[in-house]
């Protein structure tokens, strides 16, 4: 015998899976726009390798495996995963770190729902430790051939296309004696962030702001995690521009929108008390920006996202909301 | 006339689906075959059974005696015969069975006489025995005796008549506010006197127009301070505590009462019962249920508390895939246990369910840690944490988050998107933690008893060894006075009993000069022919042996201590 409630929502782990892969679309677009369509070749082979990885453990786990697979998160993961990577990363190694993050960061830990850690931001880490180069070769902006790209995530290689991200640029700029406006005169650079990304970027906005009005996700994470970015930065930047480059900058740059609407708002991995996400979110945009700045790679967001993660579960314990009727005591 | 509402988190929009049953206006139901009156009527106690088998009853006529401090009367709801007292499922979800009275009506429905007159102007000692007698209790679902509610009232500045009725389906308290708004409002200022209040507010949710409407006219004919109020319709805004948030402000906690907080909240029908119990001197024997869902003809109809539901439903004229039954409202109501079920006082909506109405819930899918029921959660707990203590069996954990505060409204079940049956979990870990503290309970008693009878074993032990030595010590007493009385009169005795002593002890120094004899015999047995070496280690043991003996023998000696560094 069943009992209440008798009736619920039309609502299902699909269809929020679904509005985050639709919140994405304006980003691909974009993406596809600026960088030609090898974005897609990636979207596609990340999704296979995410769902191919799923249902081998699903069904290695004895799960059902029809109803897990068709709940689309493993489709997410693998976006999340090509849209973090270069363009041009081998296939080989996209597939690895796809099945790297589904099966050891996501089912090893019990599955949808019990990893703590990011998987997307887990198997970024992975191969920027494990293939430096490889996850630094970016296209310029504008380099749209279709073949060329193929041509480079299915093995082949050529010499000297590929440029380095804004924010590498920067770093590598730095490091030598130029300032920041210096090397903003730059080619990788736009208005104001990386050229290319800057319109990426408000695809990923618009994918945001598309989430917060179907509620999937509320606006405490992207608000505390692009505020604290913007603070932080303009606190650097007030006290040496030349070597610390503008909030604008830092926000437009990188995987700061994406990270914003789409990383930060994992509510798997993430914290989930009002309070708690707050924390949550400057925790990542400080340490993201220390990393950009001190640390030992050009964007800090991936790794700062896992650090932010171990504290998950303390943060939700000492921000537990008061319960009715017990406000104020 | 909306002073400033406040609100509550969360709450849920479900299809109302009140248009099916709002527009008709109330109907009588027909006299069935036969009643079940259950015996248990108010939350927790039953009335004792004062009728008998085979006995003429008339309507009204009182068959159920109140038996203690939480029960109320129970009456007969028709004339006619008892013809069974029995056992009969009761409409609640643990489908248990409670005592009914079976009564046979004769049809003709006459009225106990005589009955009494109007008792409003009675003391209010009076008017609560009177409502206790009536058998009225809260008629919004809870079925609490309302003379007790009413009673305890002290400091109450805020009486909430409660016209939300926010659970889908039900439209019962909406057509009552409709049709007999003026005897709700006379109920209510009934119910205002006697618990001391200076205002009355009433909550109707603002989808009910026409409600409003009604309970704002009857209030204008009234001479008091009544507000009708109309409060956004998120369920469950008609849970007593949401309610009073929503229209004082107030925040009642877990295990408080509105009447700590000088509020006290009645339902329209309870006040509309009151009115009905003091100034016609009716007893609680019908209420108003609506009748809905999978059927031809939905709508509210009058029903004799005791009708079986079954008999109620064909009214409606359920369809033929009707699948199961369910009494209440979705969203906390519960499906009718095995067997038919008689009307209970708290028995507000039977809904008639199909597959296609109600379809079965989708497989149980992992919790995202999504928040959607924490958004949802009226009582501001995290239920996604709640759930995973509870499957975890970390009971300790699930308190320590106020499982307790939860009032399984069904919020978070009905928004989770991975449709996990999150109250069951609740209810299922409440119930662990009170078969354990019931556990405890009984370990802690039996455990006392123990210790009890321990105790009593040795008092006893005790008072007999003092009995015993009081009684030797007497004997002695008396055997010294009367030694001392005879060494007066008779001197022999005295010296005869240090002559027998003298012959024991004669006796015993035989014993003991045996005891060493044979002793000795014995040692010497093994150590007769001996040769020399082996004499000298038997010597060497003896030695030792004795050498030891010294040793333990002077106890402050140390023996080998052992250095201390």
């Amino acid at each position: 015998m069943l009992s209440s409630p008798f009736v619920r929502k039309p609502a299902s782990v699909q269809q929020v899976m679904l509005t985050v892969l639709v919140a994405l679309l304006p980003a691909v677009a974009l993406y596809v726009w600026q960088f030609g369509p090898g974005i897609v070749a990636n979207l596609l082979i990340a999704s296979i390798a995410a769902v191919a990885g799923e249902a081998f453990v699903l069904w290695l786990r004895g799960k059902p495996v029809a109803i897990y697979v068709t709940d689309l998160s493993a489709v997410v993961t693998g976006w999340l995963i090509a849209l973090t990577f270069p363009t041009i990363i081998p296939a080989w190694i996209l597939v690895l770190a796809t099945l790297l993050a589904i099966i050891a960061v996501k089912h090893l830990y019990g599955g949808l729902g019990q990893n703590p850690f990011n998987p997307a931001m887990a198997a970024f880490c992975l191969m920027i430790v494990a293939y430096p180069s490889a996850m630094s070769q970016w296209p310029p902006a504008g380099w749209t051939d279709l073949g060329t790209h193929l041509h480079l995530i299915f093995g082949g290689s050529l010499d000297a296309v590929t440029g380095a991200t804004p924010l590498d640029a920067l770093r590598t700029g730095l490091r030598g004696s130029a300032t920041v406006h210096s090397v903003r005169t730059g080619e990788a650079f736009g208005l104001f962030g990386g050229r290319g990304w800057e319109w990426i970027g408000i695809g990923y906005v618009l994918g945001g702001l598309f989430m917060l009005w179907r509620r999937v996700i509320t606006w405490h994470l992207p608000t505390a995690f692009l505020v604290a970015m913007a603070i932080i930065a303009a606190l650097f930047w007030g006290y040496d521009p030349a070597r610390f480059a503008s909030p604008l900058f830092h926000l437009a740059s990188g995987g700061t929108l994406l990270a914003a609407f789409f990383i930060v708002t994992d509510p798997v991995s993430g914290a989930t008390t009002p309070r708690g996400k707050l924390i949550f979110a400057t925790g990542v945009a400080v340490l993201a920006y220390l990393i950009r700045n001190f640390g030992a790679y050009p964007d800090g967001i991936a790794f700062a996202v896992l650090l932010m993660n171990v504290c998950v579960p303390l943060i939700d314990m000492k921000t537990q909301p008061p319960v009715f009727g017990h406000k104020g005591q | 006339m909306i002073a400033g509402l406040f609100r509550f988190n969360g709450g849920v929009k479900p299809e109302t689906h009140k248009n099916e049953s709002a527009d008709t206006p109330i109907r009588t139901a027909p006299l069935p075959a036969r009643l079940l009156v259950p015996l248990r009527q108010s939350a927790r106690t039953t009335a004792r059974c004062i009728v008998e088998p085979g006995q003429k009853v008339l309507k009204g006529e009182r068959i159920g005696e109140p038996d203690d401090a939480l029960s109320t009367a129970v009456h007969a709801p028709t004339s006619g015969t008892v013809i069974g007292i029995e056992l009969h499922t009761m409409a609640h979800a643990s489908g248990l069975g409670t005592r009914c009275v079976i009564i046979e009506p004769d049809g003709e429905d006459r009225w106990i006489e005589p009955r009494p007159g109007d008792l409003s102007g009675a003391p209010r000692e009076e008017q609560l025995a009177w409502l206790r007698d009536c058998g009225v209790v809260g008629l919004g679902g809870a079925t609490f005796p309302s003379h007790i509610k009413v009673g305890r009232g002290t400091g109450i500045d805020t009486l909430v008549l409660n016209g939300a009725e926010c659970e889908p389906w039900i439209t019962c308290d909406d057509r009552l506010m409709r049709e007999r708004a003026d005897s709700i409002l006379a109920g209510a200022v009934l119910l205002k006197s006697l618990v001391g209040a200076q205002r009355i507010v009433v909550g109707i949710e603002d989808n009910k127009p026409e409600a409003i409407a009604a309970m704002e006219q009857a209030a204008g004919a009234l001479d008091a301070d009544i507000r009708i109020t109309a409060i956004p319709a998120i369920y469950p805004a008609g849970g007593e505590k949401q309610l009073i948030r929503v229209l004082t402000g107030i925040e009642i906690p877990h295990g408080k009462l509105g009447g700590d907080f000088g509020v006290q909240c009645f339902n329209v029908g309870t006040a509309h019962a009151v009115h009905r119990a003091i100034v016609h001197g009716e007893p609680l024997i019908s209420r108003v249920v609506t009748l809905t869902g999978n059927v031809a003809e939905a709508g509210n109809v009058e029903a004799l508390i005791g009708t079986p539901i079954a008999d109620l439903l064909e009214q409606a004229g359920p369809r033929e895939d009707t699948d199961r039954i369910l009494l209440g409202g979705p969203m906390m109501g519960f499906e009718m246990p095995q067997g038919d079920v008689p009307l209970a006082k708290g028995s507000n909506c039977v809904i008639a369910c199909s597959p296609a109405l109600f379809p079965p819930p989708p497989p149980e899918m992992n919790c995202i840690r999504c928040g959607a029921c924490a958004r949802a959660c009226p009582a501001d707990l995290q239920p996604f944490e709640l759930y995973w203590f509870s499957r975890a069996k970390n009971f300790g954990k699930a308190q320590e988050y106020h499982l307790f505060d939860c009032i399984e409204c069904g919020c978070c079940a009905y928004v989770c998107p991975s449709h996990i049956r999150l109250v069951d979990y609740y209810r299922f870990s409440k119930s662990e933690i009170w078969a354990r503290e019931r556990d405890k309970a009984a370990a802690d008693a039996a455990r006392d008893r123990f210790e009890f009878r321990n105790e009593r074993q040795e008092r006893e032990k005790r008072e007999k060894a003092e009995r015993l030595a009081a009684k030797a010590a007497a004997t002695k007493a008396k055997l010294a006075e009367s030694a001392q009385a005879g060494s007066g009169d008779k001197g022999g005795d005295g010296e005869a009993k240090p002559a027998a002593d003298d012959a024991k002890a004669a006796l015993i120094a035989a014993a003991l000069e045996r005891a060493k004899q044979q002793k000795a015999q014995v040692q010497a047995k093994n150590t007769d022919n001996l040769s020399p070496a082996q004499a000298a280690q038997v010597d060497a043991a003896e030695a030792r042996r004795n050498g030891a003996t010294d040793a333990e023998a002077a106890p402050d000696t140390p023996k080998e201590a052992p250095e201390q560094n």
